[in-house]
């Protein structure tokens, strides 16, 4: 039996977010539209069309090269992977082989045990898309399948990892940590479905390696290698070996299945691209600027803001809610106050609701950041100020101001001491736990605090309450 | 021959053509009117294009190759798609899944290949100029065969695009006409940078031939007259060559060593590249489809088990297998090596000579059925595949007949000197009729 160390390394396929495609002048623009509408006679492989690279294709790629520290060649080379399927439309892939873009990179991700820790990046190419196969009817029953190249020449990246990450966990950081790179450099939008596809390759140390396909999720990615690490470690507690084999993710049942391993025995014949020149990059790369990347805000988030590790390394792991943050930051809302409130409150009720940043109103956040600040509400009427704004968001309607919120839900923090009739309230409906507290179970006082909580809706200060209540009760204040 | 294609012309007894165009409209321009037949591997929108191949019976394509546009840009007509070997795979014209094409000058003979139809369409007098397509030789033999001038421009002179794939990086589109004056005007229409070739350069023609010649320099490779090269069609080239000294150029004797590994760097090179550019006919998206209700792997491979000929076949499989793993070291890449070579051989020769002469083909056209056996059929690539492992220029201009067949005097040059071979080959034209008038 062994518990041998979890390894990981990932290869990541993106879509790159260019207008037109790789190796012609189609609309990459084709999520909306019906089959085979953004299609010319390039991207449908007719014969005796030719590849013409798109720059800016290349100049994104470039761009992620420089953002994930890779050593970029002077010359590149496309080269031709030849295979029969029919979505591949001239029945071979045009991608990069022995001379991909760039290589030798590395990414921080923060490591199991809270450390950071060092990702190495094995290559960074530049390839096509090929089309997508629609089976009619599923893929298992399907007495037919058609064929849309409207995905066919779409420019995609391929990251390829070292075998540098120890658990699924890291695996699905490293991925985060990815897609935030690919974001602030504006050249890649997860949030379009299919731009992401990841093949993870996982092993126990000692035994072979499996390669998961499929993945097309940041879920996914853990999913599918927390499932494979139990099925390989069952595999040797019961005295069995792990074999090297290709296995599917299938998403929907979140385990992975043996694929057939003939299928997968392709000699794909690799040579270089004939109908392309090498790629030379070098003037090309020195003027390619970056802009601020996740690590660096992450730092100016903590000097600038005084944002703690955490909070400034969840705040910039989303371009999105960094900018969200920096915005309510500049509407004069408290830096810390408000990472807590970004990063801890809003982040965990967007997640509840499974969805995004989308039209929140930063004024308006800003302005609730501020009432809890300045002690006007208390933290339970800031959340419920935030739920009310994000329901308005999510449908889509006019929200009222946190502070028209607070006086129409009368959320206003009122003082201790008016409290008082509350509290005796609750002292006479509860003899069974003062006697409780009395007797000396202090956990009766929670009770009897959150029951008061109870009738003033929130309003008042818990830690207030608890003096007042001990007070009501005999005990001497400050005890 | 087969009747695969409706509207034969009644004039084509050679052949030459597998479909004539009915439309005779045309623009203003350098070819006001003139038709142009096109090499049907060529794609000619709204008309129908094969390759010669049965696996794109009934393709048409919907868009025009660059050349084509440039032809009806400058107001040519074109004329009709002449045939070929499949998708360029020939020496003769036989291996058109269409039937072959005869040689105008003896039908009893191959017109040479594989661009025979647009060889034997210009000989017949059908058309005045043709454009042929030049893989290791398909221009300049069926021009030295048939008796007409053929020029294979430097690679990247002229967009490939839409020309259909057999082996990229060798071949490239050119003119092929009765005489030089022909085939420079055809050439200063289709010379030219193409954005969607990115093997194009940016190097158009302007020229007019210029038959002055003092002074040049013609280097004259011994392997271009040795072993296997016929003693007769060897003197005819010798005579030709001993015309432009008279006009004033020098030779100098030069060597090739490079040669004897010529064929077989060009032959890897072509079948590897040929095996991925041919693997998609799968019968899917265009050509005949398969009837039955097959699975899709069974499907393609009906497919190309009968739309291709059995030529196409074996070079497929030649090059499926050069560029497999564990044999793509022992053959695609020691075939770049000495494409290297050859290449260095031509620049060393080239410090010392403007252009290189010999003959085109070692032979004058054979009789159908004379050769049957592929390795004699690749062996008579010899003098041609150079220029195009090397990416020179080179021209095909007759000179002088052996058995009443004609001969082909073959000139290279350096990379971009397309100008200048097409003058030496004028000045010997020139002087050829000022001597025979």
């Amino acid at each position: 039996m062994s518990d041998g160390e979890v390894i990981v390394g990932l290869e990541v396929h993106c879509q790159l977010d260019t207008k037109s495609k790789l190796f012609c002048g189609c609309s990459t623009d084709y999520r909306s539209d019906g089959p085979n509408t953004h299609v010319c006679p390039i991207c449908l492989g007719l014969p005796g069309t030719m590849p013409m690279v798109n720059k800016r294709a290349i100049e994104y790629a470039l761009k992620v090269a420089k953002a994930l520290n890779c050593t970029v060649r002077e010359e590149s080379e496309f080269s031709r992977k030849n295979y029969f399927y029919p979505d591949l439309n001239k029945a071979y892939q045009i991608t990069q082989y022995d001379k991909p873009l760039a290589e030798w990179g590395k990414v921080l991700i923060e490591g199991d045990d809270g450390n950071e820790k060092e990702v190495r990046i094995t290559r960074v190419h530049v390839e096509e898309d090929p089309g997508r196969l629609v089976h009619m009817g599923g893929v298992d029953r399907a007495k037919y399948s058609l064929v849309d190249y409207n995905r066919a020449g779409i420019p995609l990246i391929e990251i390829v990892t070292e075998p540098d990450m120890r658990s699924p966990k890291e695996a699905r950081r490293f991925l985060n940590k990815l897609r935030a790179t690919l974001e602030y450099l504006s050249v890649f939008d997860s949030e379009k479905e299919g731009s992401l596809r990841v093949d993870a390759n996982i092993s126990l140390r000692g035994s072979e390696r499996v390669e998961v396909k499929n993945i097309t999720s940041y879920k996914g990615v853990e999913k599918a290698l927390t499932f494979e690490v139990t099925r390989q470690r069952n595999l040797l507690r019961r005295g069995l070996t792990v074999g090297r084999e290709t296995r599917h993710f299938q998403e929907g049942r979140g385990v992975t299945t043996s694929s057939r391993s003939k299928e997968m025995e392709n000699d794909y014949r690799y040579f270089p691209e004939p109908d392309l020149r090498p790629l030379r990059v070098r003037d090309w790369v020195a003027g390619i600027e970056l802009p601020e990347l996740p690590d660096a805000r992450r730092e100016r988030f903590m000097n600038e803001y005084g944002c703690s590790l955490n909070h400034a390394r969840t705040l910039t792991g989303d371009l999105k809610l960094a900018d969200f943050y920096e915005a309510v930051v500049a509407a004069k809302a408290d830096p810390v106050l408000a990472a807590t409130w970004v990063a801890d409150t809003l982040l965990g009720e967007l997640n509840y609701r499974d969805m995004g940043i989308g039209k929140l109103s930063v004024p308006y956040f800003a302005e609730l950041v501020q009432l809890l600040k300045e002690d006007v509400i208390t933290d339970k009427s800031g959340i419920e100020i935030l739920r009310v704004m994000l329901d308005a968001v999510k449908e889509n309607r006019p929200a009222d101001s946190p502070k028209d919120l607070v006086e129409k839900l009368n959320l206003k923090k009122t003082g201790g001491s008016s409290f008082a009739t509350e509290i005796a309230d609750v002292i006479a409906a509860n003899p069974r736990a003062i006697e409780d507290y009395r007797s000396g179970r202090k956990e009766a006082l929670n009770f009897l605090v959150g029951q008061v909580m109870k009738k003033t809706r929130g309003r008042a200060d818990p830690g207030e309450l608890n003096r007042l209540m001990r007070e009501a009760l005999g005990e001497a204040p400050g005890k | 021959m087969s009747g695969a294609f409706p509207a034969t012309v009644p004039e084509d007894r050679y052949n030459a053509f597998l479909m004539v165009s009915p439309d005779r409209s045309h623009g203003t321009g350098a070819l006001a009117g003139i038709p142009v037949a096109v090499k049907d591997n060529i794609s000619t929108k709204g008309i129908p294009t094969t390759a010669g191949s049965r696996i794109l019976q009934g393709y048409v394509p919907p868009y025009d190759a660059h050349v084509v546009e440039l032809l009806r840009t400058e107001g040519a007509v074109i004329f009709g798609k002449t045939n070929m070997d499949e998708f360029g795979m020939g020496t003769t014209t036989e291996n058109s899944g269409y039937g072959p094409t005869l040689n105008p000058r003896d039908p009893s003979r191959v017109p040479g290949g594989s661009s025979g139809g647009s060889a034997a369409a210009v000989a017949a007098g059908i058309v005045p100029m043709a454009l042929g397509s030049d893989t290791g030789g398909s221009i300049r033999c069926p021009s030295a065969f048939c008796g007409i001038v053929g020029l294979k421009p430097t690679y990247g002179r002229v967009s490939r695009y839409g020309l259909i794939a057999y082996s990229n990086s060798l071949e490239q589109i050119g003119p092929m006409a009765g005489n030089v004056s022909d085939v420079a005007k055809l050439f200063g229409v289709i010379a030219g940078h193409d954005r969607r070739d990115a093997t194009s350069q940016d190097r158009p023609c302007k020229h007019t031939p210029d038959p002055e010649i003092k002074g040049l320099r013609i280097g004259v490779p011994k392997e271009y007259f040795g072993e296997g090269v016929d003693p007769k069609v060897a003197d005819s080239v010798r005579n030709a060559i001993g015309n432009l000294e008279e006009l004033g150029a020098t030779t100098v004797e030069c060597t090739i060593p490079s040669m004897q590994y010529a064929l077989a760097a060009y032959y890897v090179t072509c079948t590897s590249e040929a095996s991925s550019n041919l693997a998609r006919f799968d019968g899917i998206r265009y050509g005949p489809a398969v009837g039955t209700k097959k699975s899709w792997h069974e499907a393609f491979q009906d497919i190309r088990k009968t739309g291709f000929g059995t030529e196409v076949r074996r070079r497929i499989l030649l090059g499926t297998f050069a560029l497999s793993s564990g044999y793509y070291g022992k053959y695609y890449a020691k075939a770049q090596v000495a494409r290297g070579n050859v290449r260095s051989d031509f620049l060393r020769i080239f410090k010392d000579a403007d252009v290189i002469a010999g003959p085109t083909m070692p032979t004058i056209a054979w009789k159908f059925g004379e050769k049957s056996d592929p390795l004699s059929m690749y062996l008579s690539d010899i003098l041609t595949v150079p220029a195009n492992l090397a990416g020179i220029p080179a021209i095909s201009v007759p000179c002088g007949t052996v058995d009443r067949m004609p001969v082909g005097l073959q000139v290279m040059g350096r990379h971009f000197e397309d100008e200048r071979v097409i003058d030496v080959a004028y000045a010997y034209e020139r002087a050829a009729k000022g001597g025979s008038a």
